[in-house]
């Protein structure tokens, strides 16, 4: 049985009601999906940041990652916990709000208030669950562009987002290449690869593995898949990571004791670390919304919508790119980002491309990283200055 | 304007830059292969307002040139080059690298293909300094502008200025202009015979272009 806990209760409420701006779409303005069908109502949340120009031409859309969410720069309503990008978002920041106007939003199968498998259905008949549609990536994005063409913003100055978040930018380029002047994506690649996919199907073992998954109908049997989630975030941030990050900081060092317990009690500190990642996580997150957005990611293959070549997907693209890897990234390897360069240079875009030296593994993107910083603000403000956009503030 | 430069060390590599922007037309596109620090697209960004973008290995290099808002990937000539569409820049330009490349002949293909003009600068391995270093010490030769030993050195492919005309004249391409540059790095003005060049520049400067 889980615990009752603040925390969870006030994530159940996220999911309908969040603490955020919400946009909702009624029954007449459904959401058409890749899987075939559509959804309908459905809503997404999201958070603003800066002011918008009198041109609305100053807009940058960031676009969070697998387990990330809409509040990018400001204290989290379900943790307590600061923005999970204020690194590299905020006043005087690379992406500065008191220059720009700065939107992130919930991706759709998320469950922080954008339509997903914890919302209630319109029926009345509970939360969808496992009734909701698969998803993609190409969807996400094409809700996203929904809100931003309620906010009347016809071309983003800048569409910036990591790992599933860069999957989502490069879709936009793709997309729309006219409503994305610039675009940032970070540590990601064109495509899922097979060792990624196998990853996430562990995870989704674990969770469908926890009795209390209930066949995804957890929700309405009051109960949570806990223990399995949690599994499904340690193996997974493992990945996140690399050998001589997790060498640095922990090594084989035993948590507060002096001697092993000869038993399967959390001896080293690495097991410790991980279970903490596990427990926090579970309560921010929703099980079922994990099983569609790794399917998401999963399924994401731009090229496959453009005939197997990616430099179509680029075709005529007058989008600036900078993207950007790190060295000790195994999940997505420069490798990955070198495909997607190789494909911009033969389609002709302007693109920078920097291969950051680090052992911080592939959350690299959400840490202290001064060459990542230098390179997306002098990246983002020599976009600014070809699009006309003055470093005084003045908007 | 090339006057003014002291003979320092670093004054050559800068006369190189400024006479290769003297054959770049204005508002031109640009491709820089092994673009360094970026100071030559800065210098044609800035005062002929082209389209540059640029390649180079090192990685302090590329976060250098992204951070001045150049257009520049990490990449490496002697394999990223074949991504590149024919005919997709007006100029594509070889400073200080023909010599450290894998497969040079290869390279400089890519260069007439991938632009309608390709522009090519190159220490002279022909020059009488590096010529008597050979001929009176029997050593490899070690000089102000190449002072790396022959076993650590990244030039594994130097040639004489006669042998660049040479793979030029093999691989089509037409030569447009040539200078040459003496130890003080300014051009050996004088309209001499290819034999003299090769004795008296230090580097070369050579725009091409495809003979068809």
């Amino acid at each position: 049985m889980s615990r009752p806990h603040a925390a969870v209760a006030a994530s159940a409420n996220e999911a309908d009601q969040p603490t955020s701006l919400v946009l909702r779409f009624g029954a007449e303005r459904p959401l058409a999906l890749d899987g075939g069908g559509s959804i309908g109502p459905w809503q997404i949340a999201y958070q603003t940041y800066g002011t918008l120009n009198a041109d609305r031409s100053n807009a940058v859309l960031v676009c969070h990652a697998l387990t990330g969410d809409q509040h990018v720069a400001n204290i989290h309503p379900v943790t307590g916990k600061p923005g999970w990008w204020e690194s590299l978002i905020g006043p005087g920041k690379p992406v500065d709000t008191d220059r720009f106007f700065v939107i992130c939003s919930n991706v759709l199968g998320g469950c922080m208030g954008t339509t997903g498998p914890a919302s209630l259905r319109a029926d009345g008949d509970g939360p969808h669950a496992v009734d909701f549609p698969v998803v993609t990536i190409r969807d996400m994005v094409r809700a996203q562009a929904a809100l931003v063409d309620h906010l009347g913003i016809e071309s983003l100055f800048c569409v910036v987002g990591g790992s599933m978040g860069g999957m989502q930018v490069l879709q936009w380029a793709a997309s729309y290449p006219d409503r994305v002047f610039s675009a940032l994506p970070l540590a990601t690649g064109a495509k899922h690869s097979a060792q990624n996919i196998a990853f996430h199907e562990v995870g989704r073992q674990a969770v469908m593995a926890d009795p209390d998954w209930k066949a995804g109908r957890y929700i309405l049997e009051g109960t949570r898949p806990e223990k399995g989630l949690a599994v499904a975030r340690m193996a997974a941030h493992i990945t996140y990571l690399s050998e001589p990050a997790l060498h640095r900081k922990f090594g084989r060092k035993l948590q507060e004791r002096s001697a092993p317990t000869f038993s399967f009690d959390a001896d080293f500190e690495v097991e410790s670390y991980l279970r903490y990642q596990g427990r926090s996580f579970v309560e921010r997150f929703d099980a079922n919304s994990y099983l569609y957005l790794t399917r998401a990611m999963d399924y994401f293959d731009l090229a496959a919508d453009y005939d197997g070549a990616l430099v179509k997907a680029f075709k005529g693209t007058k989008t600036r790119f900078c993207i950007a890897s790190f060295t000790s990234d195994w999940l997505f390897p420069s490798s990955d980002s070198r495909a997607i360069v190789h494909a911009l240079n033969a389609s002709g875009a302007s693109v920078s491309f920097v291969e950051i030296e680090t052992d911080k593994g592939h959350d690299a993107f959400l840490l202290e990283e001064p060459v990542l910083f230098a390179t997306t603000r002098g990246f983002i403000d020599a976009a600014a200055r070809a699009r006309g956009l003055d470093g005084t503030g003045k908007l | 304007m090339v006057d003014t430069f002291s003979a320092s060390v670093s004054a050559p590599a800068r006369v190189d830059l400024l006479l290769m922007a003297d054959m770049i037309a204005p508002g031109a596109k640009v491709l820089d292969v092994g673009c360094g620090d970026g100071t030559l697209l800065k210098i044609l960004a800035d005062t002929k307002g082209i389209d540059g973008r640029g390649i180079e290995l090192s990685r302090e290099g590329v976060n250098g040139c992204v951070a001045k808002g150049l257009s520049v990937v990490q990449g490496d000539a002697d394999t990223d080059l074949a991504d590149y569409p024919d005919d997709g820049f007006d100029y594509v330009v070889l400073s200080q690298t023909l010599q450290a490349t894998r497969r040079p002949k290869e390279v400089l293909e890519h260069l007439l293909r991938i632009g309608r003009k390709a522009i090519v600068s190159f220490p002279n391995f022909g020059h009488w300094r590096i010529r008597s270093q050979i001929a009176f010490r029997g050593r490899m030769p070690v000089t102000e502008n190449l002072s790396y030993s022959w076993y650590d050195t990244p030039n594994i492919h130097f040639c004489t200025i006669r042998d660049f005309v040479a793979l030029c004249d093999e691989v089509d391409a037409r030569i447009e202009r040539a200078t040459a540059l003496d130890r003080t790095g300014r051009p050996v003005r004088m309209n001499l015979p290819w034999s003299v060049w090769n004795l008296l520049g230090e580097q070369a400067v050579f725009l091409l272009s495809r003979k068809d």
